[in-house]
């Protein structure tokens, strides 16, 4: 059954620091940028916010470009932004796979990268890339500005530490080392929630991120160790069998989650071998 | 120049692809509320208690004492209850309905329900009642299997299956002047609705109007649920007195409305070491859900397609649809047929496979041809093309070829060979006796049918039928739209009977109308003479009989017949199985309007790929859980492959113009064909959907070949 929205309240900022005020002095607000989430929430009865806060004119937030040789994404830059971007393509081919995979077109010109990460769901097929790439987070309030580690910001399910005062407005990536894979597992070959969703990196020390098996976005730090350490595939996938506990739920089975990752870990590991 | 035959444009396109065509959401009416309905969420017991927490004024609240007729949604028979009294059968189950002006305050008003839950019965194979049991004998089954080489057995199951229909349920009641109502819907059946709500508002026919708005789409799902609806919208509009639009939103229209019915049959199969079958047992069992609704005519259509395009001397169907506490299943695309010939299909391969012969050549071998019978005595005549469709499917496929070259490789090959009764089973062609009207008019003709347009193209090709009939330009002749106080009944929009049928019965009635217009173009003859209108009556083909009592006889008056081949590739990783080619065989009498009938088959061929991969309704407590289409995967373009189609055609004289069934007949292949591929595989799977979790497990079982059976 549908909700009634009643009534809401829309802010219309038009620069970031009018945005920051806003939302220090006039909070709680949800931040909107796509909104492709937030009509999925209206639609199934559990968005419970009244008052939000439009970022759409907040231009400069969907820039892409380098600086001191890191990749910066503004966090309000769409899915069709990071395809068309000859810097993401460049640097970051596994976000361009990535989103890629995400709805269809209509969902890729509206969905941010910034909404992706905010709205926080374990089976965002972006996160598990910026996961794997070592990304930093630049959360913004009215009175500072700090950086997170993307692999530290996520404390549960949906919930992170971005502060309600504050915005995510941009993501830094220094320079990605070695092979970008990517793979993505959902219920058919398009416009699907992602059952397993892999990113990986093959360097020296591999990095390893998984999506739709735990709670939040994961990186399997012992899986990355024992493939550093040289160990055969099988053992590894013997590792990651033990640092994953998918669940069971409408869209697949624990069993099939675990057995999936351990397939995407081999065939990583087959795909980049040099 | 006759149009029979060409691919014309179908005459509602270009308002639907300019976004002109109105919809039953798209229709406004003056001082109209919106209705909302609040359904129980147990699975079973009563409810004890209402509470509205909000303010009531302004509202229009409905429970069953507001019925003025029985409470009952009539149908096959009165069992549903149109508004819980107290018992619970099922969850969603409608309980009260409430009606306001403004959407929004509608959907915040709370109510809440005391519910006591009593234990369900969720297992049909548990289950204490039938909606009906069916019993269909032939031979000496003892003998049968005395003569066998081999006896084969198995079990195969299919899931429940949501409509989907891009357009949600809905309806608009209009009280007036007089006591009367109008009914404005998404509607497949417009007498049907008719019928249901003269009995619930005990009111005379001519009160009563039901008017099919166009429709987005309806697979069976709008045959029975829009009489509920309809019934709830009127009620709401007869209390205040007001236009009622009650539409559903996706989700609730995936948790509250029926599905197709699943199905658990079980295969003992008898057959001799050079592939003849000599004894068929086949139990049938469907989950009906917690209400008659359709289901002894589902699982009439489900046992009299349970031996498919075979013969056997002997043979026994036994079939039972058994009452569930989950949300009654109905009518769906295929509508018993498909559940029969999955579990048929299947088991034909493991058949080919205990006897290690090639399943075409199996089929081959045991394929009705003209002069077999069929169980029920039912003899085939010319129109009887199984062998035809089997021979050219293998052939055009390169199913020999492919089925060496890939063992071993992580691509299978797999066929289906299928049928499908046009028109009511049995009897129930001569029982509706349905009528259509042809009339004059300044600018032609027109066509007076109950038949609805959602999207099949019925408009179009019934136009074509009566322009050639009557020998006058297609522009000359429109179709009125079904209202039942314009059209007569020329019977429900089902059962893949409306080119054959209604087609016919127009067919008929435009030769007579030729006769009566004595040479002059219908347009000149009303300027002449006024209106003049001829109503015809269908006509059984000559020589059929058919014992309801017994299942003896000529179940349908002619079959459509088909040969699907599904190519599948299997991810090593990820164990999704994606069909990477279909080539579709089918004949269908003859086509009325090719393009059309492409449409049909690859339409119902990418449905029956999502039965057969993807649509996975999952049910918990009697209810689907994901009720959302984030969640319930229909295909895409990317998971329908390229599909090779070819129409041979066998025109059958007692259709329009050479016209079998067609609107089913894909439905039915996919799912089979796309599982003995996987089988091809080493792939044991007896169940659709074949999902990536089970096809994990089937590669496990080949893994380890002596585990489990």
């Amino acid at each position: 059954m549908r909700p009634a929205l009643g009534t809401i309240t829309l802010r219309e900022p038009r620069t970031l620091r009018d945005a920051l005020r806003m939302l220090r002095d006039e909070g709680p607000l949800t931040p909107l940028a796509g909104c492709t989430d937030v009509f999925v929430q209206i639609n199934f009865g559990t968005l419970r916010a009244t008052e939000f806060l439009d970022l759409s004119r907040l231009a400069p937030l969907r820039r892409i470009c380098e600086e001191d040789g890191r990749l910066v994404i503004g966090a309000l830059a769409t899915y069709t932004d990071l395809i068309r971007s000859r810097l993401v393509r460049r640097r970051l081919p596994m976000l361009v796979a990535a989103a890629r995979e995400v709805g269809g077109p209509q969902i890729q010109h509206r969905g941010t990268i910034g909404g992706n990460v905010v709205n926080g769901s374990p089976a965002g097929d972006a996160l598990p890339v910026l996961s794997a790439a070592d990304a930093t987070l630049v959360l913004a309030s009215a009175a500072a500005e700090r950086r997170v580690p993307f692999t530290a910001f996520y404390t549960g399910y949906r919930a992170s530490v971005l502060r309600p005062d504050e915005l995510l407005v941009a993501i830094e990536v220094a320079p990605v080392e070695g092979r970008q894979w990517f793979r993505k597992v959902g219920t058919r070959a398009a416009q699907a929630i992602s059952k397993v969703v892999m990113a990986a990196v093959r360097d020296g020390t591999p990095r390893i991120a998984l999506g739709s098996v735990a709670p939040t976005v994961v990186r399997l730090p012992r899986t990355e160790a024992a493939l550093a350490g040289g160990a055969a595939i099988a053992a590894a996938q013997g590792v990651l069998a033990e640092e994953i506990r998918p669940i069971d739920d409408l869209r697949s089975t624990a069993a099939y989650r675990l057995r999936v990752a351990t397939n995407l870990l081999a065939r990583f590991w087959a795909d980049t071998a040099a | 120049m006759s149009v029979v035959g060409q691919s014309v444009p179908r005459v509602d396109g270009a308002a639907k692809a300019a976004g002109a065509t109105r919809y039953l959401d798209d229709l406004v009416f003056p001082g109209m509320l919106f209705g909302r309905t609040i359904r129980a969420t147990i699975p079973c017991g009563r409810v004890t208690g209402v509470h509205f927490d909000f303010d009531r004024t302004g509202f229009t609240v409905v429970d069953w004492r507001d019925i003025p007729g029985p409470n009952a949604i009539l149908h096959v028979t009165d069992d549903q209850p149109c508004l819980v009294q107290s018992e619970v059968r099922h969850a969603a189950e409608p309980v009260l309905l409430l009606a306001h002006p403004d959407r929004e305050t509608l959907w915040a008003a709370q109510v809440r329900l005391d519910e006591e839950r009593a234990e369900p019965v969720l297992d049909p194979r548990r289950s204490p009642r039938s909606h009906k049991d069916i019993l269909i004998e032939r031979g000496d089954l003892a003998a049968g299997f005395a003569a066998a080489d081999v006896v084969v057995e198995g079990e195969y199951r299919t899931g429940h299956q949501e409509h989907v229909y891009i357009e949600p349920q809905g309806i608009i009641a209009v009280p007036e002047e007089g006591g009367g109502i109008t009914i404005h819907g998404s509607i497949q059946c417009p007498y049907y609705v008719h019928h249901a709500l003269t009995h619930l508002l005990a009111l005379p026919a001519d009160k009563v109007r039901v008017v099919a708005a166009e429709l987005g789409g309806g697979f069976g799902g709008k045959e029975d649920y829009p009489s509920v609806i309809a019934a709830h919208a009127a009620l709401l509009a007869f209390k205040a007195r007001r236009p009622v639009k009650l539409v559903y939103e996706r989700a609730e229209d995936m948790w509250a409305t029926t599905k197709r019915h699943p199905s658990i049959v079980r295969h003992r199969t008898g057959v001799t070491k050079d592939g003849r079958l000599v004894a068929m047992e086949i139990e049938i069992l469907l989950d009906g859900g917690a209400y008659v609704t359709l289901s002894p005519v589902v699982l009439s259509r489900c046992c009299l397609h349970a031996t498919g395009g075979y013969r056997c001397p002997n043979v026994r169907i036994a079939g039972r649809a058994a009452f569930t506490n989950s949300g009654p299943n109905g009518a769906f695309r295929g509508f018993g047929a498909p559940q029969a010939q999955f579990a048929l299909e299947a088991h034909m391969d493991r058949v080919a496979e205990a006897l290690e012969m090639d399943p075409a050549r199996l089929r081959l071998r045991n394929v009705l041809r003209p002069g077999d019978t069929m169980p029920t005595g039912q003899r085939m005549g010319d129109d009887c093309s199984a062998g035809t469709v089997l021979r050219q499917a293998v052939r055009r496929s390169g199913w020999t070829r492919k089925r060496r070259a890939w063992q071993g490789t992580d691509r299978g090959i797999g066929l289906a060979l299928f049928c499908h009764g046009g028109g009511f089973t049995g009897s129930g062609e001569e029982r509706l006796a349905s009528r259509c009207t042809l009339e004059t008019t300044a600018t032609g003709v027109r066509v007076l049918v109950a038949a609805t347009e959602m999207g099949q193209g019925s408009w179009t090709v019934l136009a074509q039928v009566v322009a050639d009939a009557l020998g006058v330009p297609l522009e000359q002749v429109a179709v009125a739209v079904p209202d039942t106080a314009v059209v007569p009944n020329s019977g429900p929009t089902v059962a893949s009977r409306t080119s054959m049928v209604v087609g016919r019965i127009l067919e008929r009635g435009a030769k007579d109308l030729k006769e009566r217009l004595g040479g002059l173009a219908p347009a000149e003859h009303f300027r002449r003479h006024g209106p003049v209108s001829v109503t015809t009556r269908y006509e059984a083909p000559p020589g059929l009989s058919w014992d309801e009592e017994h299942y003896r006889g000529d179940a349908y008056a002619t079959f459509a017949w088909a040969c699907d081949v599904a190519e599948v590739r299997l991810d090593p990783d990820t164990y999704e199985a994606r069909a990477s080619k279909l080539t579709l065989v089918q004949e269908f009498g003859r086509p009325l309007n090719p393009v059309l009938a492409l449409g049909q088959i690859e339409g119902g061929t990418a449905q029956g790929i999502g039965w057969a991969l993807t649509e996975e309704v999952v049910m918990r407590e009697g209810a689907m859980a994901n009720a959302q289409l984030t969640n319930y995967c229909i295909p895409t373009t990317l998971d329908t492959p390229p599909m090779e189609t070819v129409v041979v055609e066998n025109p059958f004289p007692h259709g329009a113009f050479g016209a079998k069934g067609l609107g089913e007949l894909p439905m039915d292949g996919p799912a089979p064909a796309i599982v003995n591929a996987l089988r091809h595989l080493g792939l044991d799977l007896r169940e659709v959907p074949a999902t990536p979790e089970r096809v994990m497990d089937a590669v496990d079982r080949r893994a380890r070949p002596t585990a489990g059976r």
